[in-house]
């Protein structure tokens, strides 16, 4: 086990170095970023010339990359254009981003497995037909529409919540954003526990512990689900990394000055600093995560073994 | 983007069913405070572009908070843009060159210091400074001694610059480096505001809360999120804060911001989504303003390009010019957020000031018989097709090029006289036109820095001028400017940039498109809003019910 998880980690060194290679050339591919500071004007010669050794624009990319690396072991990762440290966004963005994905997740987890599980143990009934036909509404409604309906119902007709977040984003407010964001994935995890569920049932070893005379609810809870949960796990720790990062159309609509917000800022104004600094962040808790559910396999299932 | 889009049409969706519903939201928490000019008003912001100092804010976000904490020599009227001295006891002259200032007695900053003359040459030296890194910093090059300060290339000679003498407390002098009689116009600019010792002493603490010596001081700021102003109850001057502060909150999204004032969360949004403009009149029941800024938009042509720089060229740009149905797009696609332009310059300006409606004449109407003929006496247009470039990231240009192009063609006759040609961000687009690598017409917009003549004809058509992006020149424009600015009386000024803006005309440097406006929406808890000629709030004039 601490081989495998130690060879695992090894493995992420190439795949981080790659990935933050990728992020720096495509941001650099777009130009220029100085250009752009000055409005529809040109910024005056010196000016530009002064600000592009500051921030290191002038020298060639290979060069700007190795730097920005070496800053970046060092936890320097650069200033943005607006004179403020990166790390003093991420301070800000990343705890409100991963406040929003965890009533993302709790969404997905709570709603999304016991639907599967209903579903999974009555298939063909009415309740069966019912919710495969609201998951399928759901996959089919972009995230935006469903954002902006519920904000409009929920925030400007009926009052219930404010349709804007406010800086601090407390988990209250977060709880109908948070339903947003995870409404599609939510469906494709009833969807896959209940397919999961509904071929399990059959099996061998659900039989034999029917034949044993089990409580039905210790063979669902240990026996059936434990074995089933391993796809979904997957879905939902793959889901961790997409929430973090996908959330740019949900943190707009809702103004959380989260992640998804400070990328998109940082991509308008071609702000390499800000763009490479959070998508790091964002490949490690991807890569992290991935190795979190990979352990997570030995313990449902124990026939799994890390060698 | 093509999610945004999806939002513009989704929200459009949802604001016709607010409509439909007339919701005017807005019952409970109020900003507090009453009639008694303590509430606070609660308004829609955006993360400032770059550090908050004073000749280093060029947009409109960092604008507002400047207009709030610092008063300058001069300041604009929010009305009628004119310039009126605000710390300025007088400014004097004989030749249009050399100026003394003389500083009002009695102005201090918030903490207490003393606003003197020094306050404001130490402001402008570090404004013009090379390796303070100003964006503004052109500002102060009139200012003799600039080209020390702020070399083109290469490092400075000099920190300070030459032209500026402190004489006494509340003296100081000004020599400029050419003649410039409306010089003392421009100081209402807020890279011209005075600065305190503490920005000097801990540059950094001051950035995170900037002082200044306005009817506002800064309470707290959160960067990127909010900003709380509150009223300085010391404030000298008479243009007293008449509610009890303001609270800026950055908003992801101007459709948010939109909802959130609809819901009753929010006072006052100055950036209305072009999708909610059909709407607005019903959904906030009147309370929105729609009002001429300081902004033109205009076709720029490349004429380091020798296809655009023919000796009949010019007929073809009045031809397109005259192919353009300016009416019909302004209505259609801007919701009469824009006026169709018939001068270079903005109504902003009023006619003393020098705007003058019609200027452009026959040029700029819609007359696509005419717009043929001129098109075809030209040469027709160069290898047979104009492109229009634009930024397709920001401000829906994509809508209204189409829109151009479609006018054009109709006129023309011919369905590919005329295609838009995109690129993708803003700062790509910038580097394009720096670099001369345009092929046709492209997106120009100007927005003044003062409310003078001079600033919508000098920066943009002068031989090598800084925005002078289509590279125009002519030697009769260049010396009807030099004339102008050495005059001493304003009002022959004014009528010689009017000439040298009819050379302009007669060889159609730029297409005049329209004049674009400034809107906001407020909430039934606040009144007498009003938006300045740089589209800013007047905040210290609005009044919390």
């Amino acid at each position: 086990m601490g081989r495998y998880v130690i060879r695992r980690l090894l493995q992420m060194i190439p795949v981080f170095i790659g990935a933050t290679l990728l992020i720096f050339l495509m941001v650099n591919v777009m130009g220029d970023p100085i250009a752009g500071l000055c409005g529809d004007r040109a910024c005056d010669p010196a000016t530009e010339a002064q600000l592009k050794s500051e921030f290191g624009l002038d020298k060639p990319v290979w060069q700007q990359y190795l730097t920005y690396m070496g800053n970046v072991f060092t936890g320097d990762f650069g200033t943005a254009f607006n004179g403020q440290k990166v790390t003093e966004l991420m301070s800000t963005a990343f705890p409100v981003t991963i406040r929003l994905t965890i009533v993302a997740i709790l969404f997905e987890i709570v709603v999304g497995i016991s639907l599967g599980v209903i579903t999974g143990l009555r298939r063909g009934r009415p309740i069966d037909t019912t919710v495969l036909l609201l998951t399928l509404v759901v996959i089919s409604i972009p995230t935006f529409v469903t954002g902006l309906v519920l904000q409009l119902l929920l925030g400007v007709e009926w009052g219930w919540i404010n349709p804007a977040v406010s800086t601090e984003a407390p988990f209250s407010e977060l709880i109908v954003p948070g339903l947003v964001l995870a409404s599609v994935s939510l469906a494709y995890v009833t969807r896959l526990t209940r397919t999961s569920i509904a071929e399990n049932r059959r099996a061998d070893y659900v039989r034999t512990a029917i034949a044993k005379g089990l409580p039905r609810r210790r063979v669902i809870t240990r026996h059936l689900l434990r074995n089933s949960l391993i796809p979904v796990v997957t879905f939902i720790g793959a889901d961790v990394g997409a929430l973090m990062g996908g959330a740019i159309v949900t943190e707009r609509i809702f103004n959380i000055h989260g992640v998804g917000y400070q990328l998109y800022q940082g991509i308008l104004r071609q702000n390499t600093q800000t763009v490479v600094g959070f998508v790091t962040i964002l490949v490690l808790v991807f890569l992290a995560v991935n190795l979190i559910v990979d352990l997570l396999y030995a313990v449902l299932d124990p026939r799994i073994r890390y060698a | 983007m093509r999610g945004a889009t999806h939002v513009k049409w989704a929200a459009a969706a949802a604001a016709v069913a607010l409509t439909a519903t007339a919701c005017g939201g807005g019952s409970d928490s109020g900003g507090g405070g009453g009639g008694d000019g303590s509430g606070v008003v609660r308004s829609s912001w955006g993360d400032p572009q770059n550090p908050l100092e004073p000749a280093n804010t060029n947009e409109v976000q960092g604008g507002k908070v400047l207009d709030m904490i610092f008063r300058g020599l001069k300041r604009y009227n929010p009305k009628t843009g004119a310039a009126e001295d605000m710390l300025a006891e007088k400014i004097e002259t004989s030749d249009q060159m050399n100026y003394t200032i003389t500083v009002k007695d009695g102005w201090t900053f918030s903490n207490g210091e003393k606003v003197t003359a020094k306050s404001f040459v130490d402001a402008w030296n570090y404004g013009a400074s090379l390796k303070n890194n100003q964006k503004n910093a052109y500002f102060f090059g009139y200012i003799d001694g600039y080209d020390k300060v702020h070399p083109d290339s290469g490092s400075q000679s000099a920190d300070t610059l030459s032209g500026l003498k402190v004489t006494g407390d509340n003296t100081f002098t000004v020599k400029l480096n050419q003649k410039f009689s409306t010089w003392p116009d421009t100081l209402g600019y807020a890279a011209f505001a005075p600065l305190p010792k503490a920005f000097f002493d801990d540059h950094d603490a001051w950035v995170s809360k900037p002082i200044g010596n306005g009817p506002y001081t800064v309470d707290s700021y959160q960067k990127g999120s909010q900003m709380s102003l509150r009223k300085w109850d010391d404030y000298p001057g008479d243009d007293k804060a008449e509610n009890g502060g303001v609270d800026l909150k950055v908003y992801t999204d101007n459709n948010t911001a939109y909802t959130d004032l609809t819901a009753g969360n929010l006072d006052l949004v100055d950036d209305v989504p072009a999708a909610q403009l059909k709407n607005v009149q019903n959904d906030l029941d009147g309370r929105y303003i729609n009002t001429p800024a300081g902004i033109i938009q205009t076709l720029a042509f490349p004429f380091y390009d020798s296809d655009w720089n023919k000796a009949d060229s010019d007929k073809v740009r009045k031809g397109l010019s005259m192919a353009i149905n300016r009416k019909q797009i302004t209505e259609t696609i801007f919701a009469k957020t824009r006026t169709p332009a018939t001068d270079w310059t903005s109504p902003v300006l009023g006619e003393e000031g020098g705007y003058k409606s019609g200027l452009c004449g026959e040029f700029c109407d819609y007359n696509p018989t005419e717009a043929k003929k001129l098109v075809a006496e030209g040469g027709g247009l160069p290898g047979g097709q104009v492109t229009i470039g634009y930024n397709a990231d920001t401000g829906s240009h994509k809508e209204w090029v189409d829109a151009v192009c479609n006018s054009i063609n109709n006129a023309l006759g011919n369905d590919k006289a005329c295609v838009g040609s995109p690129t993708g961000t803003f700062a790509d687009f910038r580097n394009k036109i720096t670099d001369k690598k345009m092929t046709g017409p492209f997106r120009a917009g100007w927005q003044m820095d003062y409310p003078l003549i001079q600033n919508f004809l000098q920066p943009l058509y002068y031989t090598n001028a800084s925005s002078n992006d289509g590279h125009w020149s002519n030697k009769e424009f260049d010396s009807l400017v030099d004339k102008a600015n050495a005059e001493a009386d304003t009002a022959t000024a004014v009528k010689t940039f009017q000439q040298a803006q009819e050379v302009v005309r007669d060889n159609m440097a730029a297409i005049p498109l329209w004049y674009q406006n400034g809107s906001a929406g407020y909430s039934d808890k606040v009144s007498n809003v009003a938006l300045n000629p740089f589209s800013v709030p007047v905040y210290n004039e609005i009044k919390v019910n």
